[in-house]
């Protein structure tokens, strides 16, 4: 089918409604973005809706009252700005006054007058171009591998007056005049070649086949011009002169951009006519059309516009067979040799966009395969030029050898320095916390109100939430199911598996890990707690509750995070609303608990205590303003959380990962996995390797608290794509490695062990992290001085470990384990914690 | 088992005719029958004649073969039981010294002479098999999310069918949480699948799903939807059968704490099992009070045994069929002798635990003996440090290696 009539068929509205989704979809598949660009994006989407709204009433406000526009126009123009509110409302201002001269334009149309057909004709230049560019575009977005910047930038593209004010704040004067013409005419390239390994020259990594591809476009574009067109720039000259009588020029409005003054009526004009292009007429897309009479001068400039192969392409349109064999992406735009982004752009608001684009084409230093298809096309367009009817069938054969030449390395790692990367990277400093306590001591709850108070989850989510909880009769579980969010919790009330959500404060980038309190679900509990750098304690304070729960897991949970590694402590003493906020009843149950995790192996100055109600919200993030809490004067438990110190983490290590979750993270990565990083670092490319089952694997692409990320290093929780295995070698519990220091699976090892119960010769589960092995105890070789470390003197055979004291046990399991020296490991027997201690 | 013919002499010695019945048997078979025993049995052997001329043709024969035992092959997954020797009596087709591996089968007799003449374990372990009040059979299904065990329990047994492993996604929250119903789902479909294949729907048997949490009780709903959806009626039928239970783990030694809850105890006739279990559990107790009435290991019960706190009142001896199994004959009269001392002399319980069972496994853990005392006593494993290396050594068989020194 011909390009045209794709075009014809466009509902122009509906694709620019798309950009917003289509630039967010892109968006989660780039993972060539440097997290701080990735960062900056994403929280310009989240604001937008905000962001939207302010500059809405700001441009209102500058308009005043008189005048008259719909809400939407004012969003919509706000958004093609940036949420630039000057721009916008220059814009609107000129728009409203063109409106009034709208009939007189109508007319004009088509009749050119000699006068001022000029600019009406330069629209349609404009306006035709836009269509041509349209149309090889339009490919574009069927293809899920193009990123944002073609749909971002093209959505500003389809709008010349966007063109005029687009350089307002660049430093123009610094440029010389003869590359002030090129970049002028620059951003009308498709943005699409910006792309995938573009030959962008300035770009140092510029592969072989992009050169000569890029050499010998370099080449036809000469070839293609020197009949005509003696010197871009004098010809610009020439046509700067000629516009200058009709409109103040482009070029010259450029070095008053610090000071916006509203456009004269005549570029109002244009605006406005090329508003209107959804309305073109679709006849005249061919500019070679015979009855399109334009002027030698103003065809120089349309075709100085074009790329050449652009304008090649209408004509030779690649065939139904290339099409099927190389798919849409053979019908985008041909990567041209001058069009990188100017580099003076950096002051304008579009800046942002190349900084991406240029973060994407670092990650595709290598040509990609659409890459290669465009360089064949690209010559077969050159040949088309040439001989005028298309050598199809060469072109294509020619194609296809490319793309198999093509097709070595799929993941290509960018051999960074993480270390270095990390130390340069000013992120906020991460903590991951999980939170513990005594099944219903409102640990779901307290976090739930955490992340509704400090709007990390919305009102209408929670109204939500509030409404279904009331319908099934549990209506103060609302708060709770922020996090519990599977079915089973929600029906039973009871947190199942480990809950997970970020939220950041001015100072601390957080991640929630939210544990099941039951004591069926200690395995997850674990799990959770060996990802956490610090633990919240959360106690019921209600009477009877405290008690029960000190006996129960509030007990087991605060030994087993002290066994994982957690040092500090934080305990929310919980639910006091409902005793009236008595100052006695907390104090009793810090002086127990303070006894208690002492006891455990907590330093007093690990240890924080505050009263909270997580279903009132008081001390949460508010100190609380009852006044029979009055006497609590310490900080709420965001202070508290903030101040916990960064953690050391075991960086230059080699890579240790054990999975916590493998899952199918979305139709281009059917396989990934979730975990924290214990040692080590990892990037895209790295060839890691799965232990047990001593597969390897290609890192796809690294999510770093649901963003992309180049790398990750150790203490971030992550998400790994990856590609080149089948996922029955990997299984919760596993612990991917790298290729050079893989783990060596233990069948049988010897631990240090600190007794919880009576420990015997008897069958054990092994637990650490994700992983649970079923094994035993095989024998227990000497019970350890705690002090010394040494074996007790007396000879005597160990018979049985009691509660408390140190044994050195020897462990069999039933199948290969990944553990290491040093490792910590729990021992769970008949549904209790029987001991915790370290891998010898 | 049936005891088709018993001749046994005064002192022990003599011969037993018995004849397997069920899959089950074939387990007494392998305890009861030792190295350097005789067995008579019916078997099928090759035999090559060579003709006058010098050709050679082989044909098979059924023939019954006597041969002395050298060794024992048991695969418990099928409950086939191998007996491989050398020939003992000459027959029209074989001579003495060839050997044979003798293929035991039910419903088809096999008489046993004990070289060493028939104790009162072997007896006793033949009156046990020959008990006409059956143990019932159960299915069991000890699960969590993402791994299932499905198992047999039988009256000595406990027989792992199949390991189910599915792969369920974490909760993710929002739209992600579709992924986790439907891997659970999925594993669901998986278990009933395999559990279909290998029961017998015709037959009423209970079967016990065991689970932390909602696993099973969720699984059990899934069956009976299933069941109504697809109009599988026979299913349908098992619903009485299903038995929901707690246990702390989806791994198969779960299973010992689910067999002593009432839920189960009231669906399963049989006591054996649940009485040691039961006793097990006491034993441990006892352990935990330390107060010198558990002791576990071959010397500290032997010393306890020889200084009478086995007796009567109280006394145990908790006991792995594994011992009995010792190649060295030396070893087995040591633990048959420790029977009898306790049983007859001492007049305390004796309890064969069988390793193949969760509490025999448990024991075995502990050395494969274990006493409960009917007084305190202490320092048993004093001045054993020298003793250790000689005595108990040998003894070790597989369960115990690593206790003993």
């Amino acid at each position: 089918m011909s390009r045209h009539k794709l075009i014809k068929q466009l509902d122009l509205e509906e694709e620019l409604d798309d950009y917003d989704g289509g630039a967010l979809y892109d968006n989660d598949e780039n993972q060539g973005i440097s997290p701080e660009d990735q960062g900056t994006f994403i929280i310009a989407i989240v604001n937008g809706e905000y962001r939207l709204r302010q500059g809405t009433i700001r441009v209102r406000d500058v308009l005043g009252p008189g005048f008259e526009i719909s809400d939407a126009r004012i969003q919509e123009s706000l958004w093609y700005y940036y949420y630039d509110v000057e721009k916008s409302v220059n814009y609107l201002l000129s728009e409203q006054t063109s409106s009034n001269t709208k009939p007189k334009q109508k007319g004009a149309d088509l009749k050119l007058s000699a006068v001022d057909g000029k600019s009406d004709l330069n629209c349609r230049c404009h306006r035709r171009w836009v269509e041509n560019d349209y149309d090889l575009d339009f490919g574009a977005f069927n293809d899920p591998d193009v990123p944002i910047i073609h749909s971002v930038t093209g959505s500003s593209y389809f709008k010349p007056d966007v063109m005029s004010t687009f350089f307002n704040d660049a430093p123009w004067c610094n440029i010389p005049p003869g590359r002030q013409g090129e970049i002028l005419i620059e951003p009308l390239y498709p943005p699409g070649r910006l792309m995938g390994g573009s030959s962008f020259q300035g770009d140092a990594k510029v592969s072989k086949l992009a050169a000569i591809a890029a050499a010998r476009r370099m080449k036809e574009d000469a070839r293609s011009r020197s009949g005509t067109v003696t010197s871009s720039v004098a010809l610009l000259d020439k046509l700067g002169n000629k516009m200058s009588l009709e409109t103040p020029n482009e070029l010259e409005m450029a070095p008053k951009a610090a000071t916006v003054k509203p456009l004269n009526p005549v570029q109002a004009d244009t605006s406005k006519t090329s508003r209107k292009y959804p309305v073109r007429e679709r006849g005249v897309l061919n500019s070679n059309t015979p009855e399109d009479a334009i002027p030698p001068v103003e065809s120089i400039i349309s075709e100085r516009k074009r790329d050449p192969e652009t304008f090649s392409i209408p004509i030779a349109l690649p065939s139904a067979f290339a099409r099927t064999i190389l798919g849409p992406s053979f019908e985008r735009a041909p990567t041209s040799g001058q069009d990188g982004p100017p580099c003076d752009l950096v002051g304008s608001p579009y800046h942002f966009f190349f900084d991406v684009a240029d973060a994407k084409m670092d990650a595709f230093a290598e040509p990609s395969p659409d890459d290669v298809v465009l360089k064949a096309q690209t010559s077969k367009g050159t040949k088309t030029t040439k001989s005028g009817t298309g050598d199809e069938i060469r072109a294509v054969t020619s194609a296809l050898g490319d793309v198999a030449i093509s097709e070595a390395p799929k993941y290509k790692s960018k051999n960074l320095d993480v270390l270095a990367e990390f130390k340069k990277t000013q992120i906020k400093p991460t903590a991951n916390f999980v939170v513990i306590g005594h099944v219903d001591a409102g640990k779901s709850t307290l976090m739930g109100r955490l992340l509704y108070d400090l709007k990390v989850v919305n009102k209408r989510t929670l109204d939500k939430y509030r409404k279904e909880a009331e319908s099934i009769g549990k209506s103060s579980f609302a708060l709770a199911w922020v996090l519990d969010q599977g079915t089973d919790e929600r029906k039973q009330g009871v947190t199942i598996d480990i809950g997970m959500n970020n939220f950041e404060t001015d100072k601390t980038a957080f991640t929630i890990l939210d544990a099941p309190g039951h004591r069926d679900f200690i395995p997850n509990m674990i799990a959770g707690a060996s990802q956490a750098d610090f633990a919240v304690l959360v106690i019921d304070a209600s009477t009877g509750s405290f008690e029960s729960g000190l006996k129960g897991q509030t007990k087991e949970h605060a030994l087993l995070v002290r066994s994982i590694g957690v040092q500090r402590i934080i305990i929310a003493i919980n639910k006091l609303d409902t005793l009236s906020w008595s100052r006695d009843r907390f104090d009793e149950i810090q002086q127990q608990v303070s006894a208690f995790l002492t006891a455990a192996g907590f330093q007093p100055k690990n240890l924080a205590f505050i009263p909270c109600s997580g279903l009132t919200g008081e001390n949460i993030v508010d100190v609380s303003t009852n006044v029979k809490a009055s006497w609590y004067t310490g900080p709420p438990l965001i202070s508290l959380l903030e101040s916990s110190e960064p953690f050391a983490r075991a960086l230059e290590k080699p890579l240790r990962l054990t999975i916590d979750d493998i899952f199918r993270g979305g139709v281009q990565n059917p396989l990934s996995i979730s975990g924290r990083i214990d040692a080590g670092s990892v990037q895209i490319g790295d060839i890691v390797i799965t232990v047990p089952s001593n597969e390897t694997a290609i890192t796809k692409a690294i999510e770093v608290n649901s963003e992309p990320s180049d790398w990750a290093v150790a203490g971030q929780n992550v998400i790994l794509h990856l590609a080149n295995i089948d996922p029955n070698y990997l299984k919760t519990g596993d612990v991917i490695c790298s290729l050079a220091a893989p783990i060596k699976p233990l069948s049988i090892f010897t631990m240090k062990v600190l007794a919880f119960e009576h420990i015997l010769p008897m069958a054990v589960e092994v637990h650490r992290g994700r992983l649970h092995a079923p094994g035993r105890i095989s024998k227990l070789a000497a019970v350890l001085d705690k002090a010394s470390g040494k074996p007790k003197e007396g000879g005597k055979k160990v018979r049985i470990v009691k509660p408390g004291s140190v044994a050195r046990v020897v462990v069999e399991v039933d199948e290969p384990v990944p553990l290491e020296l040093g490792g910590k490991v729990v021992l769970r027997a008949g549904g209790q914690t029987v001991g915790a201690g370290l891998l010898e | 088992m049936r005891l088709v013919k018993q001749a046994i002499e005064r002192d022990g010695s003599g011969t037993m005719t018995l004849c397997p019945e069920e899959p089950e048997d074939m387990w007494f078979a392998y305890n009861l029958i030792r190295p350097t025993d005789t067995v008579r049995a019916s078997a099928i052997r090759r035999v090559t004649t060579e003709s006058s001329t010098g050709s050679t043709s082989s044909t098979r024969i059924h023939t019954t073969l006597t041969i002395r035992v050298t060794g024992l092959d048991f695969d418990p997954q099928s409950s086939q039981l191998h007996v491989s020797g050398r020939i003992a009596e000459e027959t029209k087709y074989t001579k003495v010294g060839q050997y044979h591996t003798l293929d035991l089968e039910l419903h088809r007799n096999f008489t046993l002479e004990k070289a060493e003449g028939w104790d009162s374990v072997a007896k006793g372990l033949v009156k046990e098999a020959c008990d006409p009040v059956k143990s019932s059979e159960a299915w069991a299904i000890v699960m969590e999310e993402g791994m299932a065990n499905l198992c047999v329990l039988t009256g000595s047994r406990t027989v792992l069918r199949q390991r189910i492993e599915g792969r369920v996604p974490r909760k993710r929250g929002g739209t992600a949480q579709g992924d986790h119903d439907k891997g659970l789902r999925k594993f669901y479909e998986t278990i009933l699948e395999t559990l279909l294949r290998q029961i017998d729907l015709t037959e009423s048997k209970p079967i016990l799903l065991a689970s932390p949490g909602y696993t099973a009780s969720n699984f059990l709903k899934y069956v009976l939807e299933t069941a109504i959806n697809t109009g599988n009626k026979p299913l349908l039928a098992q619903k009485a059968n299903f038995v929901v239970v707690h246990s702390s783990s989806g791994h198969l030694y779960a299973l010992n704490e689910v067999l002593g809850q009432p839920a189960v105890l009231a669906k399963l006739k049989d006591t054996k099992f649940t009485k040691e279990t039961k006793l097990m559990d006491d034993f441990m107790t006892l352990l935990r009070k330390d107060d010198g009435r558990a002791w576990y290991g071959p010397n500290e019960v032997e010393k306890a045994a020889e200084q009478g706190a086995l007796g009567r009142g109280g006394g145990v001896l908790l006991i792995s069929d594994a011992l009995f199994r010792a190649q060295d004959v030396t070893v087995r009269r040591r633990w048959v002798k420790l029977v009898d001392k306790v049983r007859d002399v001492e007049g305390g319980e004796v309890r064969v635990l069988s390793s193949e069972h969760e509490s025999g496994k448990k024991l075995a853990g502990l050395g494969g003996i274990a006493a409960i005392l009917t007084f305190p006593l202490q320092d048993l494993d004093d001045d054993e440090e020298e003793n250790d290396e000689e005595t108990i050594e040998p003894n070790v068989n597989r369960n115990e290696s690593g206790i003993g020194s």
